[in-house]
């Protein structure tokens, strides 16, 4: 897109195809803000275990429910991206990792553990529940 | 001032101290360390959950008697709440710039997380010292 001075203009978010490290960090923090309102149902686990077993009763159930399974499958598989991503966070915080090649590998680590873990979870958690 | 330094960047860009805000970098520091704390926290949050899904009162009551448990159920309660605000604080900095909105929002998200914290904290102490 010309602006008649020339100069490179900032990619326009509409139009530029996000590489795939630039989805990846935003998906972090779109996660962190999902766990962070997922926490509601500890609080309500929680609550609901010290007010008593009919309110205990009501709070499993909803887990239960096929929108209490929904919502756990989003939030574990959130809980999982977070947690590996955010150890790449500590690995880049440690000064490591920068280079484009070791971007790309790890793009594709954080994925396939998410993936592998999420799956893993729910094919134990259905097989003991 | 410096005139033998390594460096071009010019002394007054460097912070002083611990900055203007005096915190210097206590927040970055308190995220990573809790981020760091909830990586074991989170192993045994999930299969403590895999472990009573479907479980009834009692079984539940039973896990938090633990005082192993009930220990590391208010420390994953109080550190993901922690890191939580911690975290929605930066989000909200980001991404909201109307100033009254930015503070209503961050004080909101704290008091919030910390009073939910509290409630988990007593749920468990409840159940623990429960009969």
């Amino acid at each position: 897109m010309a602006n008649g001075s020339g100069r490179p203009l900032s990619p326009h978010l509409q139009v530029y195809k996000l590489p795939l490290t630039a989805v990846m960090s935003i998906t972090h923090r779109i996660t962190g803000v999902g766990l962070a309102v997922g926490t509601l149902l500890l609080v309500w686990w929680l609550v609901a275990a010290a007010a008593g077993p009919e309110a205990f009763a009501r709070a499993q159930g909803f887990i239960g429910s096929f929108f209490g399974l929904l919502l756990m499958l989003g939030w574990s598989a959130a809980l999982y991206y977070h947690l590996c991503n955010g150890i790449r966070h500590l690995v880049w915080d440690a000064g490591k990792s920068f280079e484009l090649t070791d971007a790309d590998r790890n793009n594709k680590v954080v994925l396939g553990a998410t993936a592998v873990l999420t799956v893993l979870t729910w094919i134990v958690g259905l097989a003991v529940w | 001032m410096a005139s033998n330094s390594k460096t071009l960047r010019s002394p007054l860009q460097v912070a002083r101290g611990l900055g203007s805000a005096k915190h210097g970098t206590e927040h970055w520091w308190s995220q990573r360390l809790t981020a760091i704390a909830l990586v074991p926290l989170t192993v045994w949050f999930v299969f403590g959950v895999i472990r009573h899904l479907g479980a009834d009162h009692a079984a539940f009551v039973a896990w938090m008697k633990s005082p192993f448990s009930a220990v590391m159920m208010i420390l994953t309660a109080v550190v993901t709440f922690h890191h939580a605000q911690s975290g929605l604080q930066v989000v909200i900095e980001d991404y909201v710039h109307a100033e009254w909105q930015k503070m209503a929002l961050i004080i909101g998200v704290k008091f919030l997380s910390f009073a939910l914290a509290a409630a988990c904290v007593l749920a468990v102490v409840k159940i623990f010292i429960g009969a």
